[in-house]
């Protein structure tokens, strides 16, 4: 039985779609990579897997029990890390820690906060604030967070879409020995088909918007550990990468922008002379309409 | 203008004294009227506002007040510093009285739309009505309590004026929260309580702090109306009897003392402020 199961799932704000009739089935163990343009609703679907949103129609199941609110045992990293910034790092851990295990003693708490700590690498800042950490620290802690409430699944949500290229690979090396590490179920959404292949066991991905639904799934087989260097030159990846780039731009079948021109018609039409001739003129003077059509442009 | 050494010091330094100068140029002076023999018959004053009394004036008949400053002479009689620590006595309790209600109600307003609907209208009614017209209801409130009337009046007075500005930045704070906050407290199943003392205070707390400096300010405008009116000893009460009493030095003594108090208090909170607005 696969752990995580959407069927059917819908979704629409303010009566346009966003999402419509998504599917998707995730196995125990699982890293699946979800990837697709911005604006697609990429973040929809997390939300509705973490059960910040409900589905309109549809249903997401969790271990086979229907999702109808967010909890703990879905850890999600939010793009925007979303750590409290009045809280140190520890602090931050500490919440989810202890609001998850409260019949924990508080050594075995403790222990809980500083081993994901270690796990990513931020130890020194433990007691730091996260204005005082770069954007890659804070979404380790991020990720930290999530993973110390030992969730059935981690969410990442683009958790690396605000971070500068050479802190990107850094952290998405350290989420691929992390996972391997911890053999957690993950679902990552991206924009960069990329990163999807080298990090996950499957990559699916999402049309583009409005009425966005996912793609066939394409299955990674490149082993683990992976090179970041060699798998550039690994035909099997050059070939995923061109088909799922392919499948998205196919399935933009929407022009992006139309452009509406305003079109001046000639100022003056010409006296008929076939009516008959009046003193004043009548309506044999030559008729100046202003009239003005608009044509429209679509742009690819 | 270019910046030299010391310019944070000469030139408010500077200012003061141009006041001074022009107050001092404005001022009264006393003048001897003289008969023939060169008899003084009697004095007046002249000047430009002859009733306005000068800088030097004004130090000679407060200096008692401000070298002695703990002293009490009689019960509106007393050294400035020991006046100022009666307003700010009442201040303080006022204060904390408008802290207590207003940032529940700011809460409530920021939490709840059905809540600011019911209730935004009645408060922008009441935000603007002066002290002047709060007071004598305050006073009639606690008409029972007797002797104490006047105090509770005060401190209603100063209460209901000065919680307007912590009730309106508290609800824009709350209102402002990132739903991102909101979000970890709802992944994290967090309870009512939990969430509102773990993320929503927290959150607001920056904005809290611009309406307390902004409410103590306020109180501390009120305070002087407050004592004026009730005649409680205190720097308005003495001012306020001075000016009764026809000695105007001291009301520009008054003035000072309220002002350079005003400024203090301003520049405490600022500094509290500062610190939460950190995170």
């Amino acid at each position: 039985m696969s752990l995580l199961e959407l069927s059917k799932v819908s979704k629409a704000f303010n009566g346009s779609p966003v999402l419509c009739d998504v599917d998707l089935c995730i196995a125990r163990g699982e890293f699946v990579a979800i990837v697709g343009f911005s604006g697609a609703g990429k973040t929809t679907l997390i939300s509705l897997i973490a059960g910040l949103l409900r589905p309109d129609s549809g249903e997401v199941r969790l271990e086979g029990r229907p999702v109808t609110g967010p909890g703990p045992d879905r850890g999600i990293v939010f793009q925007n890390y979303s750590l409290l910034p009045w809280l140190t790092v520890y602090e931050n851990i500490a919440l989810a820690v202890d609001q998850v295990n409260p019949a924990w003693d508080a050594t075995r708490r403790r222990e809980q906060v500083e081993r994901h700590i270690a796990m990513v690498n931020l130890t020194p800042a433990r007691d730091k604030k996260p204005s005082e950490l770069s954007g890659g620290m804070r979404q380790r802690v991020s990720v930290a967070r999530a993973l110390a409430m030992d969730p059935q699944i981690l969410l990442l949500d683009e958790p690396l879409g605000a971070l500068d290229a050479l802190t990107r690979a850094t952290l998405q090396d350290e989420i691929s020995r992390i996972r391997e590490e911890t053999h957690k179920t993950v679902v990552l959404i991206t924009n960069d088909p990329d990163e999807g292949i080298y990090l996950a066991d499957r990559i699916i991905p999402l049309t583009a918007g409005p009425g966005a639904t996912l793609g066939p799934s394409f299955t990674i087989d490149i082993p683990r550990p992976r090179n970041r260097k060699e798998i550039n030159h690994d035909p099997h990846f050059k070939q995923l990468r061109r088909d799922v780039t392919e499948f998205l731009l196919a399935s933009r079948h929407r022009p992006h922008a139309t452009v509406t021109r305003k079109l001046v018609l000639p100022d003056i039409e010409p006296e008929d002379l076939n009516l008959p001739r009046s003193p004043q003129g009548g309506r044999r003077l030559p008729r100046r309409s202003h009239e003005i059509r608009e044509e429209k442009v679509e742009i690819e | 203008m270019r910046s030299f050494k010391l310019d944070w010091l000469i030139l408010p330094l500077l200012g003061i004294l141009l006041v001074l100068g022009g107050w001092q140029a404005v001022s009264g002076r006393k003048a001897a009227r003289k008969d023939a023999e060169g008899k003084v018959v009697s004095e007046e004053r002249v000047g430009l506002i002859p009733a306005l009394p000068s800088v030097v004036e004004t130090w000679q008949a407060s200096r008692i007040y401000i070298l002695e400053p703990f002293a009490k002479r009689g019960e509106m009689d007393q050294g400035i510093a020991r006046f100022t620590w009666y307003s700010l006595l009442l201040v303080a309790k006022g204060y904390g009285l408008a802290l207590l209600i207003g940032t529940p109600i700011g809460f409530l307003l920021g939490l709840s739309k059905v809540f600011t609907k019911t209730f935004d209208p009645i408060i922008q009614i009441l935000r603007p009505v002066s002290p002047l017209a709060w007071l004598p209801l305050g006073l009639v409130l606690f008409l029972d309590a007797g002797k104490e009337a006047g105090t509770l009046g005060a401190l209603f007075t100063i209460a209901i004026c000065s919680m307007w500005p912590t009730v309106l930045n508290t609800a824009v704070g709350v209102r402002a929260i990132p739903q991102d906050y909101l979000n970890v407290a709802r992944v994290l199943k967090l309870s009512r309580t939990k969430t509102l003392f773990k993320v929503l205070i927290p959150a607001t707390l920056p904005y809290m702090f611009t309406g307390f400096r902004l409410s103590l300010g306020i109180a501390w405008l009120v305070i002087v109306a407050a004592e004026m009116l009730t005649g409680r000893p205190g720097v308005g009460g003495f001012l306020w009897q001075e000016y009764n009493a026809l000695v105007y030095e001291h009301i520009i003594l008054s003035i000072i003392t309220i002002g350079l108090v005003g400024f203090i208090l301003d520049r405490l909170m600022s500094l509290i402020e500062a610190r939460f607005k950190s995170i």
